[in-house]
C-alpha cells in the first residue's frame, strides 16, 4: 500500500485508507481508481497526476 | 515564469495585512435590510427598503472608482501564519447568524399588513442581496478542507435553494473552467440573458450527475441523505417551511423573489469572472492546466473586502483551498475595469458589455479571436470581424 499526493494543493490518497466518502474503499489502489477523478480537496489535478509520497517524507 | 507575482515591496516578516480590519466590512452585508428598516424609521423614505441593492449597485461601485486599487500580496513566508490565524475565518463564520436572523427578521417584516407591495418588494429585494452575498461566503466556506466549513457552506446557501452550488462550483466549475463543456464559464458574444438559462440548468444537471455518480460508486441509491444535493436542499426546506409555518403563505411570493435575485447575482458573477477565457489542448488531449490567466481580476478594494478577495480570482483557481486573506494578484491575469459590483451593473446591458469588455478578451490574446471562448452561434461573426481563419484543429 503506497500514498499519493495531490501536486496541486497536497492532500494525500493513502491506498490503506482509501476515500471512502468519495466511494474508493480501505485498500483501493490507485492505479483501480478513474485516472479521471479529481482532487476531492482542489479539483485541480486528477488522480493520473498524483505523485508518490516517499516514505519518511510528509 | 507565468505564475509569477507582483513582488511585494515589504517582504519579510513585518509585514503587516493592511485589510486585516477592513475585512469586517463583510458583515455589513447581512445587516443592510436592518440599516434600511432604520433608515425609512429615521427619514421616513421607503426607498431605503431597497437598501441591499442600493449599497451593492450604487455604493460599492462608486467606492471602487473612488478608492485606489490595491495590488499588495502577502510575502510568501507569511501565507502559512496568515492562513492560520483564526481571526480571518471567525469573520466568515460570523455572517452565518447574521444572515439566518435577519431572514427569519425579513419573513416576519414581509407578513406585516402594514407596508405596501412595493416596500415589501424592496425588503425582498435586500433579502435577495443578502442571499447572494451569501453564496460567496458559502464559496468560501466550500473549498476548505476543513469538514466543518462545508457544512457552513450549505447553511449560508439554505436562503437561496442553491446548495448544489458548492459540489458543482467545486467538482464541476473547477474541472472545466475556461472550456466550452462548463455551464458556469461564458464566452465571447454570450450575454448575460442568453448565459443565465444555461448556468442555473447546465449547474444544476451537473452538481446532480456528480453526486449520483458519487453515490453509485459508494453503493448507494441515488435518493440517499449522504446525498449532498439533498442534505444541502433539505436545510432549505427547513428553513422555508418554518418561516412560512410562522408567518403565513403569504410570504411565499417574496421568498421566491429574494431566492431569484440572491443566485442571480451569483449568476451574474459567474459570467464576469471566466469571459471568453479558454484553456487550450495539449499534444496529449487533455486541457492545459488552469493558470492565471485564465481568470479576470480586480484590485478594487472595496468590492474585495465584501466578497472575500473572490476578484483575486486567478490565484483562487489555481489554488482553491488557499484561504481569502492569502490570495496574490498575479500580473499574467486579465484586468476588469472596476470591481464585480460595477461590473454586475454593466452586464445587464448587453451592447455596453460588448463595447467595453470583447476588446479587453482580444487584447488578451493579442488579436487573435480562435483562442477564445467563443459562443457557437456568434463564431462565425466575430472570426470576421476580428479578421480571423479557421484553424484546421479549432
Amino acid at each position: 500500500m503506497a500514498k499519493y499526493r495531490c501536486p496541486g494543493c497536497g492532500y494525500v490518497y493513502d491506498e490503506a485508507l482509501g476515500a471512502p466518502r468519495e466511494g474508493w474503499p480501505a485498500g483501493t489502489v490507485l492505479n483501480a481508481i478513474d485516472p479521471e477523478w479529481t482532487c476531492p480537496d482542489c479539483a485541480v489535478r486528477e488522480a493520473q497526476d498524483f505523485v508518490p509520497v516517499e516514505e519518511g517524507a510528509r | 515564469m507565468s505564475t509569477a507575482t507582483i513582488p511585494s515591496p515589504t517582504a519579510n516578516l513585518a509585514w503587516r495585512d493592511g485589510k486585516r480590519y477592513l475585512w469586517l466590512l463583510g458583515a455589513l452585508i447581512p445587516c443592510l435590510p436592518l440599516l434600511g428598516w432604520g433608515l425609512v424609521s429615521a427619514t421616513g423614505w421607503s426607498v431605503f427598503w431597497f437598501s441591499g441593492p442600493l449599497f451593492l449597485f450604487v455604493v460599492v461601485p462608486l467606492a471602487d472608482f473612488i478608492v485606489p486599487s490595491d495590488p499588495n500580496n502577502p510575502p510568501e513566508e507569511m501565507v502559512p501564519s496568515l492562513e492560520a490565524d483564526r481571526y480571518y475565518r471567525w469573520l466568515t463564520y460570523a455572517y452565518l447568524p447574521l444572515q439566518i436572523g435577519v431572514f427569519i427578521w425579513g419573513a416576519w417584516m414581509l407578513s406585516r399588513g402594514s407596508l405596501s407591495v412595493v416596500d415589501k418588494i424592496g425588503i425582498a429585494s435586500s433579502l435577495g442581496v443578502v442571499g447572494g452575498v451569501a453564496i460567496n461566503t458559502a464559496h468560501e466556506l466550500g473549498h476548505k478542507k476543513e469538514e466543518h466549513e462545508r457544512w457552513y457552506a450549505r447553511v449560508a446557501l439554505a436562503q437561496t435553494w442553491y446548495g448544489h452550488f458548492f459540489i458543482e462550483h467545486n467538482r464541476g466549475h473547477h474541472v472545466r473552467v475556461a472550456t466550452p463543456e462548463d455551464p458556469a464559464s461564458s464566452r465571447l458574444g454570450e450575454s448575460l440573458w442568453a448565459f443565465l438559462p444555461r448556468s442555473v440548468l447546465g449547474s444544476l444537471r451537473s452538481a446532480w450527475h456528480l453526486e449520483r455518480e458519487r453515490m453509485a460508486r459508494c453503493e448507494k441509491r441515488t435518493f440517499s441523505p449522504a446525498n449532498d444535493v439533498l442534505n444541502a436542499w433539505s436545510m432549505s426546506l427547513v428553513l422555508w417551511v418554518g418561516v412560512t409555518v410562522a408567518f403565513g403563505p403569504g410570504i411565499l411570493p417574496y421568498l421566491v423573489l429574494q431566492a431569484v435575485l440572491g443566485f442571480w447575482l451569483l449568476e451574474v458573477v459567474n459570467y464576469l469572472e471566466h469571459y471568453g477565457m479558454l484553456r487550450q489542448r495539449t499534444a496529449s488531449g487533455r486541457y492545459e492546466r488552469v493558470e492565471p490567466r485564465h481568470s479576470w481580476n480586480s484590485n478594487n478594494i472595496g468590492t474585495n473586502v465584501l466578497l472575500y478577495h473572490l476578484q483575486r480570482h486567478s490565484d483562487h483557481h489555481a489554488n482553491p483551498t488557499r484561504r481569502y486573506q492569502a490570495l496574490r494578484d498575479f500580473e499574467t491575469a486579465p484586468v476588469l475595469p472596476t470591481g464585480y459590483a460595477g461590473m454586475i451593473v454593466l452586464a445587464t446591458v448587453p451592447p455596453l458589455w460588448r463595447r467595453v469588455m470583447d476588446r479587453r478578451v482580444l487584447a488578451h490574446y493579442n488579436g487573435d479571436v480562435t483562442l477564445a471562448n467563443i459562443a457557437p452561434g456568434k463564431r462565425a461573426k466575430l472570426m470576421r470581424r476580428h479578421g480571423a481563419v479557421e484553424h484546421a484543429a479549432a
